[in-house]
């Protein structure tokens, strides 16, 4: 199947390409991938050699010479879309009136269940610019001001087919009597949904692209890669995603922090040995002997907040640690609302189910008392009488935190105490240092006594771990 | 520079096809990409998904020779570049006796005396190569620094002989399973592919090319399956050799079918950690393993 890309003419073919690429790089690099003028290049030559008539070869062309590895993928493939759109914006225009109504939408939704049961990719990018078309408009006029992806799936409401899509394939010709694969259909079905969803949200962005520029679109809209997701703000799908790049982040960071502990147990010159070794070579030393320290991997221990909001945060950084845990001769991982509950061996046994850890920590640990409102100043001082133990002179302490105590005493003295006896200790708060002190947080005043950063996406706490860390 | 092999995107898909390798869209622009632009090849991707395997493909179709460098932990110049043969120079040097210093000196470090290592024969080769540096991210991180200049200008510095320039450009493939981050360095030298799961459509057309006995319908369940596995939230999530190796286990087992049963017996073939079966039995909704 090939499908070409839109609107490019043979007389502007060249000047349209190029001006089209280096748009396309220009908002790659807003996102913060490192593209440089070679690769441009190349992309070009890509260009020329794969030709415009299929528009998936463009795509595999430009992500083969622009990208450098796998996570980029889903931010290419948006900013693509936006310059080099499927070629349907003329056919719209003719069904766009018939498709309006609540007649028209009924019409639709046949037709969607029609396809999503045939699992035809034409048919279905050819329904989602119709329905955005005659259901996503809004503002005034007939030239409706904006495109809303939101407002189309909210009148649309393709979940809502799952049944009929079933009955349908059920019922269709030679798929005979109750099969093994019947009890697959529901998540295959609701996997095509999503990508019908994805489809919309595609089309809603090419059109508002169309009306404010490409270049304002692809840089404001177009969602960042999952490490640049703030915590606070992760929808739960975007957690998801999060937990993914948990692996890869971890497996770069143990990369990082054995070459740099691998440096450093090269340690200075040992001269006493030196000078033996250089009796058998007539006082000369030919071969300086280096003195190596033993092999120290610090004790590491979390202290997690895992209430409500910053609950996404705690987690993933409790997944990375967890993936981390051969880089450290002892992980603890505690956790608290109000009350403070080790859960390290929950979170060693969680591996294969990294999506329930959270549920998990709050159904089995004991971490609310009277309400289910966090403590900062309760859970500190708990900390520090019944797990003083776990702090030692070769222990960093990593809190998590917002530092919100609604309204409660923060018990800084609870954290002097910490801080002594802990070799380190950093304060992770998700929320941007402009927050800190407003309304019940007590940031500041936490600040004065440990280390306290801001950290509010995957990448700045990959940065901080693998930087924080003593080797 | 290019390599020469193909003449489009379409040459690629049907002669990779020929011998057996149903190349999707992706890998097969990426793979004439990398003919043309004559630039190795980056091509990750979970295990078991065909990596390896599209290298020799490539080596088949186009009649050229395959030269493997394995990368472990600790391979080193000497294993990837090049190596002086230390037993024959020694030779030399007390066959010749009575020579002047002169005269010996400049012969043991002669091409005579040099063991070529697999970069270096894919360099000098006369003929087509096909250069496959296979797990890549493996080798230690020095090893990537003597990747660079051999890709960048396919070109190796032997310090006692001077450059050696690629005759022919080898069409040049690196894989990695991504164990290990690889340095930007590096990855700015290549045209990069990721090779995920196939689609439904050609995982079906690989299990029916791979396993041809297999009945239609049952390589069409059998696809599900893996599917509905994939999305599950699993250790290790089947990949391609694993759906051929469960095909081939069916039809050994002569179902023609799937049941709960065969399933239960079965998955073993497809998952590999025993706490995987049991998750997956308990989605699937299988009675107890």
């Amino acid at each position: 199947m090939s499908r070409p890309v839109h609107d490019t003419g043979p007389a502007t073919e060249q000047t349209t390409a190029a001006t089209r690429l280096t748009g396309l790089v220009g908002a790659l690099r807003a996102h913060g991938f490192g593209i440089g003028t070679g690769e441009t290049v190349d992309a070009g030559h890509a260009l020329e050699a794969v030709g415009f008539t299929d528009r998936e070869r463009v795509r595999e062309a430009l992500a083969a010479t622009l990208l450098h590895g796998e996570t980029q993928r889903p931010v290419f493939d948006r900013v693509f879309d936006l310059y080099f759109p499927l070629g349907h914006t003329r056919d719209t225009e003719a069904y766009e009136n018939t498709a309006a109504g609540p007649a028209g939408l009924a019409a639709l939704r046949d037709r969607l269940a029609e396809a999503l049961g045939a699992a035809d990719g034409a048919a279905l990018d050819r329904l989602a610019a119709e329905a955005v078309g005659g259901f996503g408009g809004f503002g005034s006029g007939p030239e409706s001001d904006g495109w809303s992806s939101y407002q189309t799936l909210s009148r649309l409401r393709p979940e809502t087919l799952l049944a009929r899509v079933r009955e349908r394939l059920r019922t269709a010709p030679g798929s005979a009597g109750p099969e093994f694969t019947e009890r697959l259909l529901d998540d295959e079905i609701r996997r095509r949904i999503e990508a019908f969803r994805e489809r919309v949200r595609t089309e809603a962005r090419r059109r508002v692209a169309e009306r404010q520029g490409r270049d304002r679109v692809a840089r404001r809209a177009v969602a960042g890669t999952a490490d640049t997701v703030d915590f606070l703000l992760a929808g739960r799908a975007q957690l998801d995603e999060l937990r993914r790049t948990v692996r890869p982040l971890a497996r770069k960071l143990a990369t990082r922090l054995a070459a740099r502990r691998r440096r450093a147990s090269r340690g200075e010159i040992d001269l006493r040995r030196t000078l033996r070794r250089s009796l058998s070579t007539g006082g000369v030393p030919v071969r300086p002997v280096l003195r190596r320290r033993p092999p120290r991997r610090p004790e590491l221990v979390l202290l997690c907040d895992v209430s409500g909001s910053v609950a996404g945060f705690a987690q993933f950084t409790m997944l990375l640690v967890q993936a981390l845990h051969d880089q450290f001769s002892r992980v603890r991982v505690f956790a608290f609302v109000n009350r403070v509950d080790e859960v390290t061996g929950l979170i060693a046994r969680g591996s294969a189910d990294p999506a329930g850890l959270g549920d998990r920590i709050l159904a089995e640990a004991e971490l609310t008392g009277w309400h289910g409102q966090s403590d900062y100043g309760t859970a500190l001082g708990e900390f520090a009488d019944r797990y003083a133990d776990a702090l030692g002179p070769r222990t960093v302490l990593f809190v998590l935190g917002d530092a919100r105590t609604n309204g409660a005493d923060p018990n800084l003295a609870a954290l002097r105490r910490i801080a002594d006896r802990a070799r380190r200790v950093h304060w992770l708060n998700p929320e941007q240092p402009s927050l800190w002190g407003t309304g019940d947080s007590v940031a500041p005043a936490y600040a004065g006594l440990v280390e306290m950063r801001p950290c509010r996406n995957a990448r700045q706490l990959g940065a901080l771990i693998g930087r924080l860390l003593p080797v | 520079m290019t390599t020469g092999f193909f003449s489009s995107v379409d040459d690629v898909a049907e002669r990779l096809a020929a011998t057996g390798y149903l190349a999707s869209p992706a890998v097969a622009t990426t793979v004439f990409l990398a003919d043309r632009l004559g630039k190795p090849l980056l091509v990750e991707g979970p295990a078991g998904v065909g990596k390896t395997e599209l290298a020799k493909a490539v080596t088949e179709v186009t009649g050229a020779r395959l030269v493997r460098l394995q990368c472990y932990e600790g391979v080193d110049e000497s294993r990837a570049l090049y190596e002086w043969n230390h037993a024959k120079q020694l030779l030399r040097i007390t066959a010749g006796r009575g020579e002047s210093w002169d005269e010996t000196r400049t012969d043991i470090f002669g091409e005579e005396f040099l063991l070529p290592r697999p970069l270096l024969t894919a360099i000098r080769s006369e003929e087509p190569t096909v250069l496959l540096i296979d797990e890549t991210d493996k080798a230690d991180v020095e090893v990537e620094g003597l990747l660079l200049e051999v890709l960048s200008d396919f070109q190796i510095t032997v310090p006692e002989l001077g450059t050696i320039k690629a005759i022919r450009r080898p069409f040049t493939v690196l894989t990695s399973n991504a164990s290990r981050e690889l340095s930007e360095a590096l990855r700015r030298r290549c045209l990069f592919l990721h090779i995920g799961f196939p689609e439904e459509e050609l995982e079906r057309r690989i299990v029916a090319l791979k396993v041809p006995g297999l009945d239609e319908a049952l390589a069409g369940s059998v696809v599900r399956v893996v599917g509905a596995l994939r999305a599950m939230d699993l250790r290790k999530v089947p990949s391609v050799s694993e759906t051929i190796d469960w095909a081939r286990t069916l039809l050994a087992l002569g179902a023609d079918r799937l049941d709960e049963a065969v399933v239960r017996e079965t998955l073993g073939v497809l998952l590999k950690h025993q706490d995987d079966i049991v998750r997956a039995a308990v989605k699937l909704d299988l009675d107890a393993v």
